[in-house]
Formats: C-alpha cells, structure tokens, sequence
C-alpha cells in the first residue's frame, strides 16, 4: 500500500445532483435544469480533474430519490430524477484524461454480465480510469419497477428479520462482484492473436469459461468484452456496519466508511481488516477511505450560515449518516489529516453544495494539502488503480 | 409525371463480428479501443451521415462445441460506446442494438432516456430478440423464454418502454428557487404495467429527454417482424439490399402501416450494404473479389458450409469439391449464438442444391461459399455507386442505406469522400445537418407534435 507517507492521502468527491444537502438545488450557485445535461458533468468532473483529485464517484438509483430510507416520499421540493451514473461517466470520459470514473451500479436487480461488460467499456473509453462503486437497494417500489422478486420489507434496522434480509442482499452483491471480476478476467490479456497465418483472429485457449454458480444466479461467460485496461477496474462500496463492512473486506479496492471521529476510524479500520483476514485477503491492497459531508467557506461563519440557511429552506436540520463537516479548507486538512493518521488512506467529500463546495475542495482544500506535503501536485500515473497505488493484478485464469 | 427526388439518408455499421470484416488486412485497426470508434463516427459525421449503428451479442459465438475463432471475436459495450460517441460528435445519431429478452424495460429506457440526455437528443434503438438457452446461460433467467412468446415479449417490452418514456411529459422540472418548488407534480413518472411478461408500477426517475422516445429500428424479416415494424418503428434495417428484394420488400412493409393507423413516411427503410469502391468500375470489380477471397478463407469456407451441413466437415478440403453426404438434420445446431443459420429452414434441398451449382460451374467448397454468399451490393468507381445508390432510393428499393464497410476504422472514408459529395451534388443528400436530433436528420414526427422547436436540452 502506498499510504504510510502523508504525501499519498487520496480524495475523491461524491457527484450527487446539485450537491448533499437537499435544499442545494436552491442555492445561487445551483444549476438544477442543467443536471440532465451532459455540460453540467463535464463542467463537474473537469472542475474535479483540476484540482488533481483520483476519482469522482456519482451516485444512482432504481427509482427516484427519497428522504424516506425506504420508500418514495412524493416530495416536489427536493431534487428527483437522475441520469444513469455509468453513461453519465462514459459520456464526460473522452473530456478528461487522469482522473478515475466511478459510476454506482446497483447489484439487486441488474445483470453481472451487462455490468461487467459496461464497466470494462467505460475501461477502454477511459484508458484504464473506470471504477465501480456497487449498492443494494431493499426498497419495495425499486423491486416493483421490476416485477421480478419480492423484498421481505425491513421495518427496523436492528430486527433479526432485517438483518437476514439485508445479509442476502449484500451476499448477493458480493456474487455480483465476484461474477464482475471473473467476467474481466475471461479474456486474458494475449488472447487476441490475429493470426493471419491460420486464420485465428483468437486463441480460445485464453478465453475462459467463468462457470459462476450463486444463490441468485449463474453465469456461464466469457465475457464478450476483452480484458479491461487496467486487468480489474476498482470495485467499492459504502459500508456502515459488518455485513457490508463484509462485503468490503471480500470483493471491494476501495471501501467508504463513516466515523465521526480518530478513535471511532482506529475500531472501524480494524473490524475491516478483521473481515479481511477472515476473507483471505489480508495480504491484499484494500482502501479504506472516510466519508464527509462537506460545507466549505473561506470564513467559518459563512460556512455555518450558509448551512442553516439551507437547513430552514429545507425545513429541518440536515442530517446524514456521514459526518458533516462545516468549516475552512484549512480546519478540514487539519480533520482530514487527524484522520488519515487513524488508518484512513483517503476520503471521498460529498460537496454540500456542488456549485459551490467542489470548487472549494480543489482551489481551496487541495492547495492547503499541497502546502502541508500531504497530496499530490501533478498527475503521476496513467490509470486509476496506478493513482490508487495498486498494481496491475495477474489474470486468474491465466497459466503462470 | 415524375416524382419529386427523395433525399437519400444514410448511415455507417461500425464493422462487426461476421466475416464482412477483414480483420487480416494490415491497415485493420483494433474493434475494441475507443479510438477506432471515435475515428469511425466522425467520419460518418463529417459526411453527415444520419447515424452509426452498433450491432451486439451478448454471448461469443461456438461451433461444433468451441468458441468460433475466424472472425473478430468480441465487442465493447453499446451504451457505454455510445454515450462516450457523444463526447466526440455533435451531430450523428447514436444507434444501437439492445436485446429485448436478457434485459428489464426499466434498466433499458433509463439507459435510452439518459443517452438521449447526453446527446443532445440523437439516441436510437435497434429492439432485438432472442430466445435461445445458449445466450440465456449469461443472464439470471437462463433461456426462459419460448422461441414463439419472442416477438410477444419484444412487443410488450416496447410498449412498457414507450409507457415510461411518457410517463414525464417534459414540464415537470419547474426548479423554482423562490417557491422551492423543484417539481411541479409529485407524481412525476408515475407508472403501471401490467402484461404477459412484464408486471411493473411505480415511478420512472429520468425526465422527458430531448427526443421524447429514442428513435426505434426493427431488423426482423419474419411476418411477425415485419408486422411489428409496422406498427412499431421508426425504421427497418432490412437485409434487402438488391434492387428486386428491395422493392418487394419495401412495397410490402409500407402496405403493412396504414393497417396500424400510420403513414408510409413514418417508417423508413434501411437495408444493410456493402460495397466495393476503385477508380475505374474495372479496378473496383477486381477488389470486390479480392475481398471476397478475404472475407472467405478456406476455413471460414467449411465453417460456411456446416451452417447447412450441421455437422463437422473439418475433414474435407476447402479446395476440394463438396461433401456427398447429407446435412444432419435436427434441432440442435453445431453453430450457437448464429441467427443466420435459421435462414437455410430445408438443408437437405440447399445442399442438393449448392452440389448442383458447384458441379455445373466447377466450384471448389471455397468457390461456392464465396459465389453464393453476400456479395457487396455496392461495386464501381464513385460515380457508380453514387448512381446506383440513388436511383435504388429513387425507384423504392429503400430509403437509404446502411453501409457496413470491410475495415475497421478506415472502411468508410473513401465512401465519405467521393460518393457522398457526388450525392451533394445530385441534391439527393444534406451538405450540412439541418436540425439537432436524429428525428430531425430522418423527418420523423417528434412524439409530443414538436415540430422544429424542440425543449432545450
């Protein structure tokens, strides 16, 4: 890993809409007609690129967004309707060249074969800069847009019918996972040949059979895509608990976790390498990067005002399960680096307002890490695993 | 009385994963790095073609119990090139093969309504089917569906697709910063199906995009395929590139539309061609054949024959005469992941008959598949083909042509360069795009009645 020098603290920004806070559409710097545009992105991950960030992630959903953490809420003030996060990265790939792309894909309802196919795609679009950052979803009106299975309804977080009902979902996810993962490795990297000679553009010898047999499904392979760039584009996910702390440990590069303090990231950490080590992957590169929500201003006054302001536009106090941070870029580099010393290789902001806080991310928190040696000062690899540190990985299938 | 000329519209096939595509040619370039694409589609544009088109399979092609190794084997993703083809063109339609039997109608019109989003209103939908348990074995479901419910479900899948498509009208998005109103209605996408095959309700999460509805193509031949074009798309990509098959063709599906409560003009017919192109008619003649010889290896040849054969000929000899036994007869084939081997529905009566046109013409096993398979459609100098393309257009045989050039990216330039500006000035194709999206560049009705002032995007 290369995160025992302070130099190699990664960021990344969580792309959502106009921005976290519900009430973001609203603020001056807002562009909500704009976010159906392709503009709109491009401005926002070009904006991410300058400030030399590894990766942008942009959210997704199978249905329209909600303040309910179950069901839709029907309001009208609030951002609804999305783009799909994946085209959304494939369409802004062409106008950028170093920063990472990470699309959410939702694994409960989709098809492994089409996911894996399209993240080795945004693969190819990208030159080596495609991630995936993979979701559940127990919402009963995203099963009814597909009318294929029922979800057992979790009425509480904590109830053992819950629990069993949200371990499927995420075991099921890390089968998607795995299906992903062995669909890109199918081809290995040599298998096109174009041997005119014989007549073999392939040599089916190095097209794999991936044979996966999970409780949800099966997938026979090879994929129809050959080999990704980057051999295995990162794969993460969000976690706040063990199950999907489980799923992180198993399947992911890169987990996002949400501890509100140094202390609470040391327990966090641990428990994820602990589930590490009980997946036999201890000896494996696996980020843990800490979630915040981020209201930046030059002034700390302005940044709380700002924040209430947006809470009395929305009517209530704005909650999320990540830490939200009010202040300066200089107070967040103090928090981030705090953090960074508990075991965090890196954090992905979720930018209150996007209009506003992404800017304040790259012109203002970037250069603060900058001055402290604590991030980079130019782009130094080619690819998003290359960014993230990570090598690129051997094939499974091939002979060594 | 004459006929006023029609305009010709046209279109470029990105080479794909048949034979057509000579891939042992040394200026053949990758089929999978974005670069081939990008240089592909924008030649198309710079010729101001109407649309690319992306074909896809979703499963890689075996015979005889191995993955078939001739051809290109392997694609990139469609939505995903398509999307990122977007970036990198202003103008051209993006058009592309989505299978309506391994996917979920609302994954696909989320995928469609985002595309359309990020072009600027030029995405277009080639709805395909299938049923076999071969290509199932990638897909949760497996081969589920029965071959005759295919074009059921293709048609339940369009009509819910088109039910979420609609369910934003386009006015929803009032984004009022001084009321705080974002949406104008709570309801917004609300949807609820209820068929055969699909049982789905709730509410669709991407808004009206530019186009309204993706344009729709249709590629199947059958009369079920042509029945459900007629009612359904925008387009036919047809396979009948000849001047006789075409009219017949052509004359039969548009005499399909009023019976669906449509006009003609709103269903374009777009045959798949090829073509040959030199300086002289002579030259162009000579490389017809060599591409032929190209495109068929004696490999490629026996693999040809087993379509029909259904059995291993590995054994005989590509330059020899052709095999005296009878094709194995039966339901399983030795060519998965093949739609054209359902072309040859009596094998016993083409192989009496491939002996008896070989035998009187003296042709080897290679000489019969490279004389009774597709030949270009298109073959001469520039003039030539420019002729030819136009008076087929003029006389029904079609509403344009879909080109499917032999080399990957560079196939279509000489194609852009000296045909389509002999078309320009026969007045019978655009010198430049007249409106932004894809209905614009084929006449189609936008579905909301916009005429030319369309919602910004």
């Amino acid at each position: 890993m290369s995160s025992t020098a302070s130099s190699s603290l990664h960021l990344a920004v969580a792309l959502d809409g106009t921005g976290w806070h519900p009430a973001s559409w609203r603020e001056p710097q807002a562009r909500p007609r704009d976010q159906f545009t392709a503009a709109y992105w491009a401005d926002l991950v070009t904006e991410a690129e300058r400030g030399l960030l590894d990766f942008v992630t942009i959210e997704d959903g199978l249905g329209p967004q909600s303040s309910h953490f179950l069901d839709p809420d029907e309001r009208t003030d609030q951002v609804r309707g999305r783009l799909d996060a994946v085209l959304i990265a494939s369409r802004v790939a062409p106008l950028t060249r170093h920063i990472g792309l990470v699309p959410t894909v939702v694994a409960t309802h989709t098809e492994p074969f089409h996911i894996s196919k399209a993240i080795a795609t945004l693969d190819y679009v990208s030159t080596g800069r495609a991630g995936l950052r993979v979701q559940i979803t127990a919402r009963p009106n995203e099963a009814a847009h597909f009318g294929r299975r029922t979800i057992a309804r979790i009425d509480a977080y904590d109830s053992p019918a819950s629990l069993e009902t949200v371990t499927d979902l995420f075991d099921e996810a890390a089968d998607h996972v795995e299906a992903v993962r062995r669909l890109w490795d199918s081809w290995e990297d040599d298998a096109e040949i174009r041997d005119v000679a014989t007549g073999r553009f392939v040599d089916r010898g190095k097209l794999h059979y991936i044979d996966f047999q999970g409780r949800h499904f099966s997938v026979r392979g090879p994929s129809i895509t050959p080999r990704p760039p980057q051999g295995q584009p990162i794969v993460s996910a969000l976690a706040h608990d063990t199950v999907p702390y489980r799923l992180v440990a198993r399947a992911a590069d890169v987990g996002y976790v949400t501890p509100h303090d140094a202390e609470e990231a040391r327990t966090v950490v641990s428990r994820i390498r602990a589930e590490q080590d009980a997946a036999g992957r201890a000896s494996e590169p696996l980020h843990v990067f800490g979630d915040l929500v981020v209201f930046l201003d030059d002034d700390p006054v302005a940044a709380r005002a700002r924040r209430e302001r947006l809470d009395t536009l929305d009517g209530r106090p704005y909650a999320s399960d990540a830490p939200v941070f009010t202040g300066t870029p200089s107070q967040l580099a103090d928090r981030l680096l705090e953090l960074h010393g508990a075991g965090l290789s890196g954090f992905r902001l979720r930018p209150a307002v996007v209009g506003h806080d992404l800017r304040a991310v790259t012109r203002g928190l970037v250069p603060e890490l900058q001055r402290r040696g604590a991030f980079r000062r130019a782009y130094e690899a080619g690819t998003l695993r290359g960014l993230l540190g990570l090598a690129r990985p051997a094939n499974r299938y091939a002979a060594v | 009385m004459t006929k006023p000329l029609k305009q010709i519209h046209l279109a470029a096939h990105f080479p794909g994963v048949n034979n057509t595509t000579v891939w042992s040619d040394p200026r053949a370039g990758s089929h999978i790095e974005f670069s081939s694409f990008a240089r592909f589609a924008q030649t198309a544009e710079r010729a101001r073609f109407d649309f690319l088109f992306l074909a896809e399979g979703l499963r890689l092609r075996e015979q005889g119990g191995e993955i078939y190794d001739l051809d290109v084997v392997g694609r990139p993703d469609t939505f995903t090139v398509l999307a990122a083809l977007a970036a990198v063109t202003e103008r051209l339609g993006l058009a592309g093969t989505i299978n309506s039997t391994f996917n979920e109608p609302y994954e696909v019109a989320r995928q469609f309504a985002s595309l359309d989003h990020l072009s600027g209103g030029r995405a277009a939908w080639n709805v395909v089917t299938s049923w076999d348990a071969f290509t199932g074995e990638n897909f949760r479901r497996g081969g589920f569906l029965p071959q005759e419910q295919r074009y059921s479900r293709a048609k339940e899948f369009l009509a819910t697709a088109h039910e979420l498509f609609d369910s934003w009208h386009g006015d929803e998005i009032l984004a009022d910063r001084e009321t705080g109103r974002f949406l104008s209605d709570a309801k917004a996408g609300a949807f609820a199906h209820t068929g055969p095959h699909f049982d789905i309700q709730g509410q669709f999460n991407v808004p009206r995009s530019p186009q309204g509805r993706p344009v729709i193509f249709q590629a199947g031949d059958s009369d079920e395929g042509r029945e459900f074009a007629a009612a359904e798309a925008d387009a036919i990509f047809s396979r009948h590139g000849t001047l006789e098959a075409g009219q017949a063709f052509y004359a039969d599906v548009k005499s399909r539309v009023a019976a669906h409560g449509r006009t003609p003009d709103q269903l374009l017919i777009l045959p798949a061609a090829t073509f040959a192109l030199a300086d002289t008619d002579a030259e162009a003649e000579e490389l017809a054949r060599e591409v032929r010889r190209q495109q068929v290896s004696g490999a490629t040849a026996l693999k040809h024959l087993e379509f029909v054969w259904n059995r291993d000929l590995s054994a005989y000899d590509p330059d020899g005469p052709l095999p005296d036994i009878d094709p194995e007869v039966g339901d399983d084939h030795i060519a998965k992941g093949r739609a054209q081997v359902r072309m040859y529905r009596d094998p016993l009566a083409t192989a009496r008959e491939w002996r008896e046109l070989a035998e009187a013409n003296g042709w080897s096993i290679r000489e019969l598949v490279i004389n009774t398979g597709n030949r270009q459609n298109f073959i001469g100098s520039p003039a030539t083909v420019a002729r030819t393309v136009n008076d087929y257009v003029q006389a029904d045989a079609s509403d344009g042509f879909i080109l499917v050039p032999h080399l990957t990216p560079t196939g279509l330039d000489e194609f852009a360069d000296k045909v389509v500006p002999l078309l320009q000035e026969q007045g019978v194709f655009r010198t430049e795009y007249e409106g932004t999206t894809l209905r614009d560049h084929l006449g189609l009705a936008h579905p909301d009645g916009i005429g030319d002032q369309r919602v910004a995007s």
